[in-house]
């Protein structure tokens, strides 16, 4: 189905994921899963792994869903939505627009099976991640999102290993759609979420979605950090539409990385006496890695 | 030393102190805090131990499979979830007689979802060939963890100590916490048997075809009812280092005089001490008698310690779906059938999904059990919940 | 055996306050045993936490359903989470709250008792965690753990500034209490 550019730019505002859920003051990624509902509306089944977004969202008797909503395991949320295809598939019934999510870990490390599958046999399925670095329902500890330095509750004392690249993993199992996005353009998030679900075949949306009690900021520093994980060159936006990359948001003005690193609690340790400037250099270098590789 | 300190911490500083090679775990609910502070340590330095973060529980137990198979003392920890996915892995390491020690922070089981403490995790692993110990309190979850590293290295049988997530692993508590000096003297260095090692090439985890694989089983399985001697001297040579009473094989309380006698395991024997001294007072005899090791069962100590006792109740915090109490299973097979007479052996279901258990619950388990045998029941159902069209 | 119930809201430290009355207690030589009733809880949503003290061991792991003391740390939660449940009937109630415990009409007859532990921690510790206060306050007015035992719990688990800022929330409250 094409939508036209004034239908894929518009925001929407449906109500879909409800208000009353249990998600902290200033989450990010209760914003994101709303604007992703609202995007997609009603004709959609929502297959959620265990997480935050689960938890805060679903308890019984009062979910915040008024989608269909089918919640099995953490690891399998991929291979779940994947059997409501089939069997739509085998019903002749549909078309719907069938929407896998989770975290960081029903995404890329307990779920990396289950995800790497789906995108393989070529489902028509929308994965959308909500990345937020982090196991944050089970109380901050780290995952393979967690980026270089930052301190979590299994890494105290910063985590050493760097950011797994997931959109461009996604992308190299050959499937039709990939973007990246963040949780503070609504239009962009929106427009790519549409966008994902007028192809056929597996998609995958990776949204930064800042988590305010994990990352030690306050809830209205959200936007702001959304825009220097930008600026910075950490968090590149992208789409990938048939394996080309396109739709890059170039970078206007650089920002060095210290600026969007002081503003989070888990990065604090990095500038205190005896801190580590070299983990910053290597940040940086990240971040410059990122504007030549992506053209930022 | 003597601190109050949440248990998962008393927890994690004593096994710290057993000195892991290997720590790997993958964080769930509610067993985190132990993983992370046992981090921290490792962190700050005070355990020298590889500490690796995998991405799922599979893996956590497959890392410290590889690490016990290489020689290093491996620990790990995982609750409900966690440890029904990696149950392929846990029957692997029993099949391979590799000592490993974990801690289940006791939760249900999906669907749906609980992060509540109930038992059913580690009872569907029951039958795996690990040993199963339950831990009364924080006090008796940090020393069984001592006893643990020792009984598993002795037997080659891995070792999971039970203790009630959230009710125990949450709890602050007083705990003893001993010095490095007292373990290290109490639980020497592994001395593994059964390793790689190019030095001595051997192979472990083969494939053994019919003509092979049932005696495998049945090695296991008397190494199993062997460790009993293991366990009971572990935690005799325990009492005699550290002065307390942990661990064995089973515990009983106020047995001699009891009309009624309560089995049951995990913490809600306290709530359970609690109640028997209350009846007391109002002269009503009832007693207790507290499983510790649940795997290797402990048949012999059951039959010989009540063969006099008529009315026995079992209130366990798990259920076979569609056959009923499982540890209560296990009692009623503990009395040979032709000595049943009038032996009345009552199964309560009690606390799954974190549903509290209240004295008054237990008050009203004697009560009906003093009256008539119970073949079946659920402690604290919510009737209103439920209506004939769920069926 | 005392048995004490906090109520607030996740983020204000309710399970801190019980750990720190649990450790003051156990400093004070008395046993003591300290747990949250948890829920996937967030930042905001109602929170409770338990204490027991006894002068000997504590066995029994019931939920606290017949508390002796409650400390409502958020006086927000009153009319909708059902706070006063099972309050002893002789028992005491301690609110973080501006207002005076006559102009709260509550129905209860246990005794009723604020102080406003929110504004006082934003001008002493520089957040709005009132749970210092809130514990200071109430053994103060209990007499449960003494003010020592407490100070040496809080620089135990807080080392530092945040520790001293908590002890001299701690010791206002203290100051406030006494002079009624």
């Amino acid at each position: 189905m094409n939508q036209s550019a004034e239908e894929l730019n518009k925001v929407e505002k449906k109500d879909l994921f409800t208000s009353g859920h249990r998600a902290c003051g200033g989450c990010g990624q209760a914003l994101a899963a709303r604007l992703v509902q609202d995007a997609s509306g009603e004709n959609t089944i929502a297959c959620v792994a265990t997480g935050c977004l689960e938890v805060f969202s679903s308890p019984y008797p009062d979910p915040s869903w008024r989608i269909p909503f089918l919640h099995s395991l953490f690891e399998n949320a991929s291979a779940v939505a994947s059997g409501v295809e089939a069997a739509y598939k085998a019903l002749k019934k549909g078309p719907v627009n069938i929407i896998a999510q989770g975290g960081d870990g029903s995404t890329a490390d307990i779920g990396f099976q289950s995800i790497s599958g789906m995108f393989e046999r070529g489902h028509n399925v929308l994965y959308v991640c909500y990345d937020n670095e982090a196991y944050m329902n089970t109380g901050v500890q780290r995952s393979s999102f967690t980026p270089l330095g930052a301190r979590t509750s299994t890494t105290p004392m910063g985590n050493k290993t760097r950011k797994k690249n997931m959109p461009l993993i996604a992308a190299n199992h050959g499937i039709p759609y990939v973007a990246t996005a963040t949780v503070d353009d609504f239009r962009d998030l929106q427009r790519k979420v549409k966008t994902a679900l007028s192809i056929e075949g597996p998609k995958y949306i990776h949204i930064l979605a800042p988590c305010p009690l994990g990352w030690g900021h306050h809830g209205e520093l959200t936007v702001e950090i959304c825009r220097l994980a930008k600026d910075t060159g950490l968090f590149p936006i992208y789409e990938i539409v048939d394996g080309k990359m396109t739709n890059v948001k170039k970078i206007p003005v650089k920002v060095p990385v210290q600026e969007y690193l002081k503003l989070q609690g888990r990065f604090s340790h990095l500038f205190k006496k005896g801190g580590s400037p070299e983990i910053i250099a290597e940040i940086q270098q990240i971040a410059n890695q990122n504007i030549e590789r992506y053209n930022l | 030393m003597l601190k109050q300190i949440e248990g998962s911490h008393a927890v994690a500083e004593v096994v710290a102190k057993c000195r892991p090679n290997v720590i790997s775990a993958y964080p769930i609910t509610p067993q985190t805090h132990i993983v992370e502070e046992l981090a921290n340590i490792v962190g700050q330095g005070k355990l020298d131990a590889e500490y690796v973060n995998v991405e799922s529980e599979f893996s956590a137990a497959s890392v410290v499979l590889g690490a016990s198979a290489a020689g290093a003392r491996a620990y790990s920890a995982t609750t409900s979830q966690g440890l029904l996915l990696m149950s392929e892995v846990i029957y692997c390491i029993a099949g391979m007689r590799l000592p490993i020690v974990f801690t289940i922070a006791n939760r249900a089981i999906s669907a749906p979802l609980s992060i509540w403490n109930d038992q059913q995790d580690s009872m569907a692993l029951r039958d795996s060939g690990w040993i199963q110990l339950h831990a009364e309190d924080n006090q008796e979850a940090a020393d069984l963890h001592i006893q643990a590293f020792k009984i598993a290295e002795e037997t080659n049988l891995p070792i999971m100590v039970c203790m009630d997530g959230f009710i125990l692993t949450h709890a602050f508590e007083p705990v003893d916490t001993p010095d490095q000096k007292e373990v290290d003297n109490f639980l020497p260095p592994f001395r593994p048997t059964n390793i790689v090692d190019p030095r001595w090439p051997r192979g472990i985890g083969l494939f053994a075809d019919p003509r092979f694989y049932m005696e495998t089983r049945y090695i296991l399985h008397r190494a199993m009812e062997k460790s009993e001697e293991t366990i009971k001297k572990v935690s005799e040579d325990f009492k005699k280092a550290f002065g307390r009473d942990s661990g064995g094989f089973i515990k009983t309380y106020k047995l001699e005089a009891a009309d009624v006698v309560i089995i049951s395991m995990g913490s809600v024997v306290g709530t359970i001490k609690d109640l028997i001294d209350q009846l007391e007072e109002e002269g009503k005899k009832v007693g207790l008698l507290q499983i510790c090791s649940y795997r290797p069962f402990p048949r012999r100590e059951i039959y010989n310690t009540l063969k006099d006792k008529m009315n026995i109740v079992v209130v366990e915090k798990s259920i076979s779906l569609g056959r009923g109490g499982i540890l209560a299973s296990d009692v009623r097979w503990s009395f040979p059938r032709a000595e049943k007479k009038d032996r009345n052996i009552s199964s309560f279901i009690a606390g799954l999904g974190g549903r509290n258990i209240t004295k008054n619950d237990l008050r009203y388990m004697v009560e009906k059990v003093e009256k008539e045998p119970v073949e079946l029941e659920f402690l604290g159902l919510n009737k209103e919940l439920i209506s004939e069209k769920d069926l | 055996m005392i048995e004490i119930r906090i109520h607030g809201r996740g983020g204000q430290g309710n399970v801190a306050a019980a750990e720190l009355l649990s450790v003051g207690a156990f400093m004070d030589g008395k046993f003591s045993q300290a747990f949250p009733s948890f829920g996937a809880e967030r930042i905001g949503a109602p929170v409770m936490a338990f204490v027991r003290i006894d002068d000997k061991k504590i066995r029994t792991r019931e939920d606290v359903q017949t508390p002796d003391y409650l400390i409502v740390q958020d006086y927000n939660l009153i009319g909708s989470v059902p706070v006063l449940d099972g309050l002893k009937p002789d028992g005491l109630i301690l609110i973080n709250t501006e207002k005076k415990p006559e102009e709260l009409q509550l129905k209860t007859t246990a005794k009723v008792e604020t102080i406003p532990a929110t504004e006082i921690a934003l001008e002493i510790i520089g957040r709005p965690i009132p749970n210092a206060i809130m514990i200071g306050a109430f053994c103060t007015i209990t007499g449960l753990v003494r003010l020592d035992a407490l100070q040496e719990a809080i620089m135990g688990k807080f080392p530092g500034r945040v520790g001293e800022n908590n002890v001299a929330a701690l010791e206002r409250a203290h100051e406030i209490m006494q002079k009624r």
